[in-house]
Parts: structure tokens; C-alpha cells; sequence
């Protein structure tokens, strides 16, 4: 392995945890359209919250795909064909939410205001389930041939390990957006939002002991790698808790980078088990490596020389993008 | 397994062209209503004049909807390479995944970010501060387009590569090559362009409805005239392009040419252009045509001699060329009817467009009336949005069509890039839901526009996040100075 080969393995792994942690906020906050958010003005506001960012969180997304394809094609033609039904739900979720949240506000009938919205929770959910069911499955290891190819069952991608690392990602992701709300509104929803994750966070805790000890009998991660294994996982569970801290002492600023972390500790966690595979087959001989699976050094060194000039100018505006829509947003009028 | 005579290649392909097409409707639409919009913002910029301030808002609601369901048909494109063409993307990966990640490095931030800061913040910045949004996510835009065409270009004419003698993948050994491609440099004012006129001719069709009823004629009428003069420039532009680039794939790609233009056989010194002709495939000949004399050498070469070379002499020294390495059971002939008429409604219409403008300009002159009293003007302007939307996809089959059997020129035929792992039930399954989510997306997108358009100028909230709530309105002032 190159020196550049893992540079672009941790910037993957970077980009994806860019991705988790400003994509979760936004998928938890679609997933509360229609539950949290009780009428047409309360989800106005919710969903304004998100308004200006949602398109620019899913493009960390979009680069990391990207990335993955312009540092380690192997490892993208594998993953990206082998889970082929799982992405085609995922596109499909991210489509539909992605355009819920223009058409919505243009839609002259209740009916299909109501569809809309449906449409923005629904394809949140599953958008978050599906990608914590994806990557929990992955580092259980799939059956993946000699060419890389991989022909995985319906029982390799829906398991009891592979469903509770789904649901512990939406969760994170659910708390994570409420977390959100509470920095940018004021008012009711502000404070609904407090009370949600009163009740959430235990549901979370519980979830995460469940996925730490069936992560245990389903990868090798704590056979391989147990001190760094079980450091992120207690990290994980950190983090976690001085979130929960935030919500019972009302830091906000606290509980949100809290959820953030625990979701880019997730992240941090698969990369730390993956390494120094790409992807794990069942058959340990045609698991993909760093090694082998990279780009050329040319090709390698160029894209570094890219993205380390062009990812600060990014970094620049898009943090001065949320900086501009600091401003909390009020809370409709009960009567309203 | 189901067997209705489908396979793995014949639905990867369908799904790649349908989703393309589909996902190319909203790309140029995006980048010309960014281009029209940022004019028009300047121009308010500048005169202060209320008007062009609001034809920026009410013309910019269409961009929004385009460039949401823009972004979201693109994510299927970046994910379907790896997706159905696995082997293309362990084949292509060190050339084919450097644009891609830096369109998004680069491009889609730029897009994405300030399209929000342009949307939410009418009124919260100063003029200059604000228009300058609406360029950087034209910018953005064309960027993207810089990017994605520079893939592509490699696909059609290979340059700066070689291939690893161990993996049997091709491997950059030069950015500079790569970017450098004239190919590229062919393509990019073409789409540009093309893009820029499709945008004022739908925004000039729409003005057309309106004034065939009265309606806000004023505002209707300048709107028609910015359009008009922008579609007038580019159209221009695209056929000066579009004629550099045909007399490119002379040498270059000379099948895809030859199929264009219908010729099987060599042409004569004459110059023999078919404007319109029959073909019977099979037997690889022509079966009738109707024929203009030194067309062909003019379009060609700018001169009245020359020959050009047909395609059963071309198929000729590509079997010599290939066959060492691909088999001699290849066919290299490419859908030559697709081509042919797909170059018929695409130069057809350029010339169309531009003679449209000139007629609308001269129509819609500031003291004259004419432009109200000649309804049939108004009627075929009106009919002829659609039309940018056509000439768009022909433009693409020519240049996809015409690369067969070749996905990458030369290099990789297109039915060893599938993925095989992939089922053809997995396959049927995502072409009809796509099919059934694009065909409802076009719906509420035309829905949506049409509904723009009736509220008309005047109306305020229509866009965005906006409610009954005023202070929730992003175009108004002071929207988020809530504390």
C-alpha cells in the first residue's frame, strides 16, 4: 500500500463522514414532516430549516461517490453493482424527497400537499435506513467472487445485524435533525424538539449495545482490530451520551455536534475495520484491498494535488452558507 | 427466469439512454435559464429598472423546479456506471472517476450553495452581492457540464492513455491530453449554446401563450425581447459550432459522419447532399434520395470538391483496423436512419430558431405593434418550446448512437462494459420504475410551470418555502430576521 492509496482511503472515509454528518441532519429533519411538525405552517418552518442546505449537503454524498470512482474504481464497480437493489431504493428515496420539498410548497390541493410531504418522510426514512442497512451488511462480509463481482442474496443484505445497524443509523440521524431544529427555530417546535429527544435518546442507547454486540458475533472487527474497535465504539457511546447531556441541560450546541460525532464515529468505525480491505468477502482470498483496488499513482496523485486546492476554497463558502442562515426561525403562532 | 427476449445488455442500454435523456431534458433548460435569469438580474443591476428585477424572479421559479429535478436524475447517472456498467468502471476508473469528482469538487458545491444563498436572500444583500449568486451558480453549471463533456470526449476519441499491460485497463499518463482533447473543445460551445437557446425559446414560447391573451403585455413583451436577442446570439453560435464539430468527426469519427450525412458509398466529386432518403439497412445501401448537388463539400470542407468517405468502405478498414483484436464478427456499421434524421431535425431547427428571433425582433420592436397583431407568429413561437427539448436528445443520439459498438472509442465495446452480476429482473424492475417516476416528475414539472404562468408576474408567493406566512417568503425582505 502506497502512501497515497491510504490518503485517499481516509479522505473516502472523510467525505463520507461529511456526508453522514450534514445529510443525517437533514434526513431526520425530512423524517419530521409529517409527525413532528403538526400543520402546514409548523412543516413550513421545519422544512425551511433545511431549506438552503439540503441540496448542498447531498453533493458530499455525490464527491464521495465520485471520489470513490476516481480513487478506487474496483471497490466502486463492487459495491455500486453488487448492491444494486439497495441503491436503486436509495436513488429512488433520494429523488422523491429531494423534490418534495419544491413541489410541496407549490401544490394548490391538501391531497397532494399531503402526498408531497409523505413523500419527504418516507423517502428520509428509507434513505437513512437503507444506507445504515447497506454498510452494516458490507463489513459482515459478502459473497463476492474472484473478478470482484458480487451475487448476494436477500438473507446477505436483510439480517438481524444488517436491520439493527439500519435502524440504529435512522435513529441517529432522527435525533440528530432534532438536535438540528432546536439550533434553528425557536418557540414550539424548539422546545417539541427538546421533548422528542428526551424519549429518543434512551431508544438510541439501547440500540447502539445491541449493534456493539452484534457487531461481535457478525464481523471480525473485534478479532482483527479489539483495541481500536472497542476505543470508537466507546467513543460512540461517548459522544452519544454527552448529547443526551445537551438534552437534559439544554446545551443545544452540545447535543448537536454530540449526534454529528456519533454519527461520523459510525463511519470512522466501519473504515477502522474495513482497513486495510475495501471489501470484505466471505471468502477472505477475494477480499478487495487498498492495495489493489487503487488507481494508478498518476491518476492518484493528480486528484490529491485537486482536491487539496480545490476542497478549502469549498469549505470557505459553504461554511459561510450556514453562517449567512444563522438566524433562528420563529415557531408559526399556536392559532395559526 | 422470465425470458421475453430481453438480456442484460439490451436493458442497461435502455436504461442508460432513457435516464441520460431524461436527466439532459433539465441539464440544458438549468444552465440557460441561470444564463437568462443572471442577465436579466444584471441588467436590473444596472438600470435599476423594476421590471427586469421581476422577470429575474418569475423566470427564475422555472429554474428552480428544473435544477431540483436536474440534481436528482444526476445522482442516478453518477451511480449507474458503477451500478449496470461495473466493467466499464474498473475499465475507465483511473480516466473516467477524475472529472467526475471534480465536477462535484468543484461544480455541484458551487451550484448547490449558492442557488440556496440566491434564492433566500432577494432584499438581504446588496444588488451586485446577490446577482453575483446567480452567476456563480451559472458557473457552477457550465462547469459541470466542462467536466462531464471531458468525459465523455474520452469515450469518443481516447487521448492520453495507455493501457496496463497487467490489468488490461486503460491508465492516465496525461491530464493535460485528457482535458486537452479537441474533442471536447468541439463539444462544449455546442452544448453550451444549445443550452442558452433552449432556455430563451421556452421562455419566448411562453411569452407567446401569454400575449395570445393579453396578458400583461408589457412585461410579457420584454421578457420576449431579452430572450429573443440571447436565442438570436446562440443560435447562431450553435450552428457555427455544430459546423465545427461535424467537419471534426470527418477525420475523426468518420462513421458517425458518414451516417449522418446517409452516405454508404463514397461520394462523388460532386458533392451529391441527400436532404431527405431512404435506407434499407440490411443490405447497406441507400434506396432512394433526393439529392442537391455540392452541399455535401460545402458542409464538408467549405469548398465545392472533395470526397468523402461511406460507410461500407469505412466498416471496410475498421474490420483491418480491429479485427486483430476484436474478432472479424463485428458490425461497425452505426444506426444510420437514427443519425441521419436526428442531424435533419437538429441543423433543421437551429436554422429555424435563428430565423425565428430575427422575425420576433423584428416584430416586437419597442414603438410597433406587429408583434400582437401577427397571431400565426405568436402560435408557431408558442409550439416551438417543445422543440428545444427534441433537438437536444437528437443531438446526443447522434453523438451516442454513432459512437456504436464502441463504448469507449476503440478500446472497450459497449457490451463488454455491463455489469454481469446484474439480473435481467433487477434490470426490467428499475426501467419501469424509473420510467414511472420520470414520466411523474415530467408531469408536475410542466404542471408547475404552467401554473407559474398563470399566476403571472404579479404573484408573489409562488415560489420556494413560501405560505400564507409572509415573513416565510424568500423573496421578500427581511425573510429570516426573526430575532
Amino acid at each position: 500500500m502506497t502512501s497515497l492509496q491510504f490518503i485517499w482511503f481516509i479522505l473516502i472515509g472523510v467525505l463520507f463522514s461529511g456526508f453522514f454528518f450534514l445529510d443525517g441532519f437533514d434526513f431526520g429533519v425530512g423524517m419530521l414532516v409529517k409527525s413532528f411538525a403538526k400543520n402546514t405552517a409548523e412543516r413550513d418552518v421545519v422544512i425551511r430549516t433545511i431549506g438552503p442546505h439540503w441540496d448542498g449537503n447531498e453533493v458530499w454524498l455525490i464527491t464521495a461517490g465520485g471520489a470513490m470512482f476516481a480513487s478506487f474504481p474496483m471497490w466502486y464497480a463492487t459495491l455500486f453493482s453488487g448492491y444494486y437493489l439497495i441503491l436503486f431504493l436509495i436513488l429512488a428515496a433520494l429523488i422523491f424527497r429531494g423534490v418534495s420539498f419544491e413541489f410541496r410548497a407549490n401544490m394548490e390541493t391538501d391531497t397532494w400537499r399531503n402526498f408531497w410531504e409523505w413523500a419527504a418522510t418516507i423517502g428520509s426514512f428509507c434513505a437513512a435506513f437503507l444506507f445504515g442497512m447497506l454498510f452494516t451488511s458490507m463489513i459482515a462480509g459478502m459473497p463476492i467472487d474472484k473478478n470482484g463481482d458480487m451475487t448476494a442474496h436477500f438473507t446477505d443484505y436483510v439480517n438481524l445485524f444488517s436491520l439493527v445497524g439500519g435502524v440504529a443509523v435512522t435513529v441517529l440521524c432522527l435525533v440528530h435533525g432534532l438536535n438540528f431544529i432546536r439550533l434553528k427555530t425557536e418557540g414550539s417546535l424548539r422546545d417539541r424538539a427538546l421533548a422528542w429527544n428526551k424519549i429518543l435518546y434512551p431508544v438510541l442507547f439501547a440500540g447502539e449495545v445491541l449493534f456493539a454486540v452484534l457487531l461481535y458475533f457478525s464481523t471480525d472487527f473485534f478479532d482483527k482490530k479489539p483495541l481500536s474497535t472497542t476505543a470508537i465504539v466507546v467513543a460512540l457511546v461517548i459522544v452519544t451520551c454527552l448529547a443526551y447531556w445537551g438534552v437534559l441541560g439544554n446545551h443545544e450546541w452540545l447535543s448537536f455536534i454530540g449526534s454529528g460525532l456519533g454519527l461520523v464515529s459510525v463511519v470512522v468505525l466501519i473504515f477502522n475495520g474495513l482497513f486495510p480491505r475495501v471489501m470484505i468477502a466471505n471468502n477472505p482470498a477475494y477480499s478487495l484491498l487498498i492495495k489493489n483496488s487503487s488507481n494508478s499513482p498518476y491518476t492518484l496523485h493528480l486528484m490529491t494535488i485537486l482536491t487539496f486546492s480545490i476542497l478549502p476554497i469549498v469549505l470557505i463558502y459553504f461554511i459561510w452558507s450556514y453562517w449567512v442562515f444563522y438566524k433562528r426561525l420563529a415557531s408559526p403562532k399556536q392559532d395559526a | 427466469m422470465l425470458n421475453l427476449g430481453l438480456d442484460i445488455l439490451g436493458l442497461a442500454r435502455f436504461q442508460f439512454g432513457m435516464t441520460t435523456v431524461f436527466h439532459f431534458f433539465f441539464v440544458p433548460f438549468s444552465i440557460g435559464l441561470a444564463f437568462v435569469v443572471a442577465v436579466m438580474e444584471t441588467m436590473y443591476a444596472i438600470k435599476g429598472d423594476e421590471d427586469y428585477k421581476k422577470m429575474a424572479q418569475f423566470w427564475g421559479k422555472m429554474f428552480l423546479y428544473s435544477f431540483a429535478v436536474g440534481v436528482v436524475t444526476g445522482i442516478i447517472q453518477e451511480f449507474q456506471f458503477g451500478m449496470n456498467w461495473s466493467e466499464y468502471s474498473r475499465f475507465m476508473g483511473d480516466i473516467f472517476g477524475a472529472p467526475l469528482a471534480i465536477e462535484a469538487l468543484a461544480a455541484f458545491f458551487m451550484e448547490s450553495t449558492f442557488i440556496g444563498m440566491w434564492m433566500f436572500t432577494w432584499g438581504r444583500f446588496n444588488k451586485w452581492v446577490h446577482t453575483l449568486f446567480i452567476w456563480l451558480v451559472m458557473f457552477g453549471s457550465s462547469l459541470s457540464a466542462l467536466w462531464i463533456l471531458a468525459a465523455n470526449s474520452f469515450m469518443q476519441n481516447p487521448l492520453g492513455y495507455i493501457i496496463n499491460s497487467k490489468t488490461g485497463h486503460v491508465q492516465m499518463v496525461s491530464f493535460g491530453k485528457v482535458i486537452g482533447n479537441p474533442q471536447l473543445w468541439n463539444e462544449f460551445p455546442h452544448v453550451i449554446f444549445g443550452a442558452f437557446v433552449t432556455a430563451s425559446f421556452v421562455i419566448a414560447g411562453c411569452c407567446a401563450w401569454r400575449l395570445l391573451k393579453k396578458d400583461h403585455v408589457a412585461f410579457y413583451r420584454k421578457s420576449l425581447n431579452v430572450a429573443l436577442v440571447i436565442g438570436l446570439i446562440f443560435s447562431v453560435g450553435s450552428i457555427a459550432s455544430g459546423d465545427m464539430q461535424s467537419r471534426y468527426l470527418i477525420n475523426n469519427q468518420p462513421m458517425k459522419f458518414a451516417a449522418m450525412e446517409g452516405l454508404y458509398k463514397n461520394s462523388t466529386n460532386k458533392g451529391e447532399w441527400s436532404a431527405v432518403a431512404g435506407f434499407d439497412n440490411k443490405q447497406h445501401k441507400t434506396t432512394w434520395s433526393v439529392d442537391v448537388p455540392y452541399v455535401l463539400n460545402l458542409l464538408s470542407y467549405h469548398k465545392t470538391t472533395g470526397t468523402v468517405k461511406g460507410m461500407n468502405t469505412i466498416n471496410k478498414e475498421m474490420h483491418a483496423k480491429y479485427d486483430k483484436k476484436f474478432g472479424s464478427d463485428m458490425n461497425y456499421y452505426v444506426p444510420t436512419k437514427t443519425l441521419f434524421w436526428s442531424f435533419r431535425i437538429m441543423s433543421g431547427a437551429g436554422a429555424l430558431f435563428a430565423l425565428l428571433a430575427i422575425v420576433g425582433l423584428i416584430f416586437n420592436r419597442k414603438k410597433s405593434q406587429a408583434i400582437m397583431k401577427q397571431r400565426w407568429f405568436l402560435y408557431i413561437l408558442g409550439l416551438c418550446l417543445w422543440l428545444p427539448f427534441i433537438v437536444n436528445t437528437a443531438g446526443w443520439f447522434i453523438t451516442e448512437f454513432g459512437r456504436y459498438p464502441w463504448i469507449v472509442y476503440g478500446l472497450l465495446t459497449i457490451a463488454d462494459a455491463v455489469s454481469p452480476n446484474v439480473s435481467v429482473a433487477s434490470l426490467l424492475t428499475t426501467n419501469i420504475v424509473y420510467f414511472l417516476m420520470f414520466a411523474g416528475m415530467g408531469v408536475v414539472m410542466i404542471v408547475l410551470c404552467h401554473r407559474v404562468l398563470k399566476a403571472g408576474p404579479d404573484d408573489e408567493l409562488t415560489d420556494g418555502y413560501a405560505s400564507s406566512d409572509t415573513d416565510l417568503d424568500p423573496y421578500s425582505k427581511g425573510a429570516f430576521n426573526h430575532d
